[in-house]
């Protein structure tokens, strides 16, 4: 593989164990030496930053476009609602902008005929960066109340670092935002718990991710004696990269926001071994 | 003057739709002549995303001043608005014949704000 | 007709094992699965199918390659990063393709392509579900793989979910919410009746709370919020429940940490059902409680 790869971390169920996973692979990483870049693309509740508790050295905001309608130009002629798929514009006496429904595609600037509508920007959220220790640090940060994060998720692989290994930690789920995430990352690890829901979200999320064509490997966190996970990676010729035990220590270590490694030694094996898998594939 | 009243069916008698965005039958009235035609508002009542809006649109669209119905989410008001549409409100569900003789008589109150919770999209 | 979602924030806080409790409780309740993109819930209840539908929503852009002359003013204005070129395996020319997962259904490349070379087909996205369960009917969903819009898969599946309560004659439904705090879970919480919050006392789940409840007093409904596997971090525990009061939330109880409830979910059933009764006791108050605080909602 030619550069550094990027590593989406990912999980169709929430909490199994996603940004636990990445966060301990950015400090395991950064601790032997190797350049790496943490960007959280979880924007609907970015939550890295708490166990990495990185200084954040510059903030954007984050913004789609949408149009505004030049009165003295438009001649309500009705081609920017008749074009726009999410039901944006409303043509009435003059048009009408919805921009909470507006995906920001330009087809209105583009359909005028007059050049009445120009397009302006609105704040979707705020795309921060920063360093956490040797960890390059990035984030995004949907402003609560907006609905569409996609754009921002961009905006944050937009700061990823050329010179890093690059880990992604996806939102949970399976529908467009994780697919934003995931595109163009060399290789996917999907984290799970071994129950039925998790066993159940693992299927949705590698019949999501397998026709992107990037290789996957899973990861069974809170392993126990249900082979079942295991069972169905075996079936869809899916690499089991590591099975990480049950322990409440970890449950209670996560809870106060802190990281593993110095509490817990032992967990440093299990993610070199958990790396070491992950690299070998790439 | 003409009034759009929200129906659950094709006839003017037949119960008033009590909401404005995804009301199955648009009636377009005339108080002076009493002629009523009715307009079919399926499409919008499927569609996912803007059904208030697109719903505006078609009641600006067959020209008229008023619409009679039990309630209307805060994007479909904001378009009425826009549209300059007056809107009336009936507080229960009655037959559309009823709604129109109130509204003619001046019984109904006239919508100042959105009275009901937009579904998001 | 009262409409009471169950939210998280976070996900992996439990929400779905306590909402299939809550089913098991609700005397005549329609069940509605909002979480779309990753549904649990017929896990622990079973559903029978009885009727089932296909969600269509929107339009994705197909390029028909033997048509498409490679001028690339499709690629250069789609801001989805959606088409980029190919070759056509007939004659090895440079073609545009669309990626299905990335387009955003605008249509800007079908109108602007000036051979007309660009089909515009409606999507299909998914399916939904009446089914009758044993602790009444359940209404829910599957979102294709990677589908978008799965907020307007949620609004139908409330739309159906309160459409069948009216039909019915049942004056309560409950919801399973996804995770989260975008478009989904937009779609799940605008004109409900209330919401409960279930959390953890992790410094993620903490954080997560204070956005959702932001999100819940944005859009005006009553929260109220439970600490699921309180004892993994009490002094936590405390903290979240100040902090919902503070934000205008109401504290319904707290459930602890067991491995019984994966036991549950395993035997593929709710934890009221199987048990131990310490744990569904907290569990039954939770609901309880928080009934008792939507009796005095409108």
């Amino acid at each position: 593989m030619r550069g550094f790869p990027a590593i989406a971390i990912a999980s169709g169920k929430g909490g199994t164990g996603k940004t636990t996973g990445a966060v301990h692979l950015a400090a395991l990483l950064a601790a032997q030496g190797r350049a790496v870049q943490y960007l959280d693309c979880d924007v609907e509740e970015p939550n890295g930053h708490l166990f990495l508790k990185p200084q954040i050295e510059a903030s954007a905001s984050a913004s789609i476009p949408i149009p505004a309608v030049d009165a003295a130009k438009c001649t309500s002629c009705g081609k920017c609602a008749e074009v726009c798929e999410f039901n944006a514009i409303a043509m009435l006496k003059k048009p009408l902008v919805f921009p909470e429904l507006c995906h920001g595609c330009g087809a209105c600037a583009l359909v005028c005929p007059f050049g009445a509508i120009r397009e302006t920007p609105r704040a979707i959220g705020a795309v921060e960066i920063g360093c956490a220790g040797a960890i390059a640090f990035a984030q995004g940060r949907l402003n609560v109340g907006e609905p569409m994060s996609p754009p921002l998720i961009r905006a944050v692989k937009a700061k990823r670092i050329p010179e890093a290994i690059a880990l992604l930690d996806a939102p949970p789920g399976t529908s467009c935002p994780v697919v934003a995430t995931v595109r163009g990352a060399d290789f996917v690890v999907l984290v799970t718990e071994p129950t039925p829901f998790g066993l159940h979200d693992l299927h949705l999320a590698v019949d999501t991710l397998r026709p992107l064509g990037r290789p996957l490997g899973v990861v069974v966190n809170r392993a126990d004696e249900d082979r079942r996970v295991q069972d169905f990676c075996r079936a869809r010729d899916i690499p089991l990269l590591a099975e990480l035990p049950d322990d409440r220590r970890v449950a209670e270590t996560y809870a106060r926001g802190e990281l593993l490694f110095d509490r817990l030694p032992e967990w440093r094996g299990h993610f070199e071994k958990l790396w070491a898998c992950i690299e070998e594939r790439l | 003057m003409k009034v759009v009243i929200t129906s659950t069916a094709k006839i003017l008698a037949d119960p008033i739709d009590m909401h404005f965005g995804r009301a199955k039958v648009f009636i377009l009235a005339d108080t002076e002549t009493g002629k009523a035609v009715a307009h079919d508002n399926a499409q919008n009542l499927h569609a996912a995303q803007g059904a208030g809006i697109q719903s505006a649109e078609t009641v600006a669209r067959l020209g008229a001043e008023a619409v009679v119905t039990g309630s209307v989410g805060p994007k479909a008001y904001k378009a009425l608005q826009a549209a300059g549409i007056k809107i009336a409100l009936v507080e229960a569900v009655c037959p559309g014949t009823e709604a129109l003789r109130r509204f003619k008589d001046n019984e109904l109150p006239v919508l100042d704000k959105p009275n009901s919770e937009g579904h998001w999209v | 007709m009262k409409e009471l979602v169950v939210i998280s924030g976070k996900g992996g806080t439990g929400k779905t094992s306590l909402t299939a409790s809550f089913a098991a409780l609700a005397p005549n309740a329609v069940l509605a699965d909002c979480d779309v993109d990753a549904a649990d819930l017929h896990l622990l209840l079973a559903p029978d199918v009885r009727r089932r539908a296909e969600f269509r929503s929107g339009h994705a852009a197909v390029v028909r390659a033997e048509a498409c002359v490679g001028c690339g003013r499709c690629a250069a204005l789609c801001r989805y990063e959606a088409i980029a070129p190919a070759t056509r395996p007939d004659d090895g020319a440079r073609v545009f393709a669309v990626d299905a997962g990335s387009c955003e259904g605008c249509g800007v490349c079908v109108w602007n392509c000036p051979v007309r070379a660009i089909d515009f087909p409606e999507q299909a996205c998914g399916e939904w579900f009446v089914s009758a369960t044993r602790f009444g009917p359940l209404v829910h969903a599957r979102l294709a793989p990677g589908a978008e819009n799965s907020g307007k898969l949620v609004s139908l599946v409330r739309e159906q979910a309160r459409g069948l309560a009216q039909e019915e004659k049942r004056d309560l439904v409950v919801v399973d919410g996804p995770p989260g705090t975008g478009c989904p879970v937009i779609a799940a919480l605008t004109g409900a009746t209330g919401v409960l919050i279930v959390t953890e006392p992790t410094v993620s789940g903490a954080h997560d709370l204070a956005r959702v409840l932001e999100l819940a007093s944005h859009f005006k409904i009553p929260a109220a919020v439970c600490v699921n596997k309180w004892d993994l971090n009490p002094e936590q525990t405390d903290g979240i429940e100040a902090a919902a009061r503070t934000a205008g939330a109401m504290p319904v109880g707290r459930v602890r940490y067991d491995q019984a409830a994966t036991a549950a979910q395993r035997l593929g059933q709710t934890i009221v059902e199987a048990g131990p009764e310490s744990l569904a006791g907290e569990i039954r108050a939770v609901w309880n409680n928080w009934m008792n605080l939507m009796r005095e909602t409108p």
